[in-house]
């Protein structure tokens, strides 16, 4: 059987998993629609909560993303993990006992307005949407890779599938397809991660490996990746090589913006209990864990195994000749993912960084007229480890219902919040407050399938900005949701003038400073001043203002509120109530 | 004197117990892994080859997130009993 075939196979069965058990979910209720019933186990939360955030950027290009940087880059993985701290003592339980349906209903709710429930739902649709649409490239290009069809047909039959269960089954059709997809992507990440680990170290742990020895060199493996790459004229891997404070703001940018963000929270909602929510996002971070610790290590070995390959007898001897090099590498030069020129037509494939004057003159010693792997895209590390480790097909077209799990689950999720908040947020609290709970539910379907159509569009029609569409979300989300739901639990003083000014001053501050730096709506050459450290405010890269938004974002609220009228009496006993967990189970009818 | 069991006295606990361990965990992340790794690399301890400050970036801190959450949920759910507060099944 040759691989399309196989890709096909085990593909279509997962796509029919997913559907099956939409079909064996669906929702009746608006309470099913958005939060499962609140019957969901904390431990199945956890791991829909773990597919829900784990995105196809994190399956197929985190490892990549750590390997070609090293060190710097290990902000994503504290980053993306630490804002589960956040979650699991800041907001999920508190969140969880008020026992409502969406993000902007407790903003409203809380700050007793609906300027405030509005400029909530502002800020999640501008979060979420960016946010679809780089989770709906990434199924087109997973789609295109995988089962070789075009970008576009591969979005919508990506959509068609995300239609049918998020539509029929709502949050309750999602929570159980999310937690098939945890399954598939996690079984398909380690077990070539496992592979290459036993081949280079020995050791079947890929955590344990990336800290153990290079068995063929016998030295420990980071320290000799640091010494082959020093040797070809690029950074060494361990080393520290950014700006410190930008390393310290962007890692809590993530963490921030992690714990701000409307689909990962809403997950919280559909467990039974105030105690449930808390243990869950425990869980959760486990379950993530697994992936965020394999991933370093599988990005760290397969470049090592890739750098070897390339020079199997050392630096200093020639690299591999052309036509010896190994299959893999010419199946995915059909792709386009690498490139070679045989720059000084020696018939060697040289690979070295060009771009470093210390090591020009061994290279030009050496006869080397340039880097010869002219595309190196970083998505192979993960892509081609089951052909490196030699693995048969069928690990191969795991990979791929993995990579579109984890793609399809984060879309369905962002979806639910960006339909939700339509659906009861605007139009069952503003425009028509007198539908009855089945009209709500129509409501709700319509917005999920309205919510598809332009995320399609979008992903087919991408304005420009996917690469940096995951700054701007977490910026954000850290810059206005976070610090305004942390101060309506944690402050019983907390008004509405000051949330609204929080919530807007970390909104307008944020979207300015990083349209400043990369152009207006991410429009090339509307840029105000050039992307560049010497032109960022102290230093402070665009990407990770986040944190800084969100400083400004408490200090606005803080400052509006001592010169405004208190809370009235009501709100405040509200808030003494969600400090509490005894109740929680009363609050699910509302 | 009797132990204060008021709904305030309750939330001074959590606040007590979440600022303990959000600065384990600030520490831990942006310490060890970030600012304080020059520091511990002048420990005489190494992991695979590479200083302790590199192992907290990128396995420490997540291994310590995960201690954290469960540590916070086993002393609340202690606390929720002895306050009276917790939910009844």
């Amino acid at each position: 059987m040759d691989q399309f075939t196989l890709n096909l196979i085990v593909v279509g069965a997962t796509f029919a998993l997913y559907i099956g058990i939409a079909i064996w979910a669906r929702a009746g209720t608006t309470a099913d629609y958005y939060a499962a019933s609140r019957g969901v186990n904390p431990v199945i939360n956890g791991a829909a909560t773990a597919a829900d955030w784990m995105s196809a950027a994190s399956f197929i290009s985190m490892a990549g993303l750590i390997a070609f940087v090293g060190y710097d880059n290990s902000t994503f993985l504290m980053g993306w993990t630490g804002g589960y701290v956040l979650l699991a003592l800041l907001l999920a339980p508190y969140l969880r006992k008020f026992g409502r349906f969406t993000v902007p209903e407790f903003i409203g709710d809380r700050f007793y307005s609906t300027t405030a429930r509005i400029v909530a739902v502002v800020c999640l649709l501008v979060i979420s949407i960016t946010y679809v649409i780089g989770q709906m490239t990434g199924a087109g290009v997973a789609f295109s890779r995988f089962l070789e069809v075009q970008n576009t047909t591969g979005l919508l039959i990506a959509s068609t599938v995300v239609f049918i269960y998020a539509v029929l089954g709502g949050m309750k059709g999602i929570t159980y397809t999310q937690l098939a997809q945890y399954c598939v992507l996690i079984t398909a990440y380690t077990i070539p991660a496992v592979f290459i680990s036993l081949q280079l170290t020995g050791n079947p742990v890929p955590p344990l490996g990336l800290f153990s020895t290079h068995a063929e060199s016998g030295l420990p493996l980071l320290t000799k990746l640091d010494q082959v790459l020093t040797e070809l004229g690029f950074h060494d891997y361990t080393g520290h090589h950014g700006s410190t404070l930008n390393m310290v703001l962007f890692t809590m940018s993530l963490m921030v913006g992690t714990a701000g963000l409307p689909h990962v929270i809403i997950r919280f909602f559909t467990v039974p209990r105030v105690a449930d929510a808390r243990r869950s996002a425990g869980w959760a971070l486990v379950f993530i864990a697994l992936l965020y610790l394999t991933a370093p290590a599988v990005g760290a070995m397969a470049k090592l195994n890739i750098l070897t390959t390339i020079y199997p007898d050392g630096t200093a001897e020639e690299p591999i000749r052309y036509d010896d090099k190994p299959d893999w590498m010419l199946n995915w030069e059909q792709t386009g993912l690498l490139a070679f020129e045989d720059k000084n037509e020696d018939g060697r494939l040289q690979y070295y960084n060009d771009a470093s004057e210390e090591f020009a003159s061994v290279a030009e010693a050496r006869g080397w007229e340039g880097n010869e792997i002219v595309t190196f895209n970083r998505d192979i590390l993960v892509l081609a480890n089951p052909e490196i480790a030699q693995l048969p097909g069928w690990v191969l077209a795991l990979i791929a219902a993995g990579g579109l799990a984890a793609a399809l689950s984060t879309a369905a999720g962002l979806l639910l919040a960006i339909s939700s908040a339509i659906s009861h947020d605007l139009l069952k609290s503003v425009f028509m407050p007198r539908i009855t709970d089945r009209q709500e539910l129509m409501a709700a379907r319509v917005s999920m399938a309205f919510a598809i159509v332009l995320a399609t569009y979008l992903g087919m029609n991408p304005p420009g900005f996917a690469a940096q569409v995951v700054a701007l979300a977490f910026g954000l989300a850290a810059a206005t949701l976070f610090p305004a739901l942390m101060m309506g639990i944690f402050s019983k003083k907390m008004n509405t003038q000051g949330a609204v000014a929080g919530m807007l001053v970390g909104l307008i501050a944020t979207l300015l400073y990083i349209f400043t730096y990369l152009g207006w709506f991410f429009i090339p050459g509307t840029n105000m001043l050039p992307n560049t450290p010497d032109h960022w405010l102290f230093g402070i890269s665009p990407l990770s203002f986040g944190a800084v938004g969100a400083i400004l974002n408490f200090a606005a609220a803080i400052v509006v509120m001592k010169l405004t009228a208190p809370p009235p009496e009501r709100i405040q006993e509200l808030v003494e109530s969600i400090r509490v967990p005894r109740g929680a189970s009363g609050a699910i009818d509302h | 004197m009797s132990i204060d069991r008021s709904a305030a006295a309750y939330w001074k606990a959590n606040i007590r117990v979440i600022t303990i361990c959000l600065a384990i965990w600030a520490l831990v992340s942006i310490g060890f892994g970030i600012v304080f790794r020059p520091l511990l690399a002048m420990l005489p301890i190494t992991i695979g080859g590479t200083d302790l400050g590199f192992w907290f970036a990128q396995q420490g801190s997540i291994l310590t997130f995960i201690a954290l959450i469960f540590y916070y949920t086993w002393y609340m759910n202690r606390l929720d009993r002895e306050y009276g507060v917790d939910e009844q099944e």
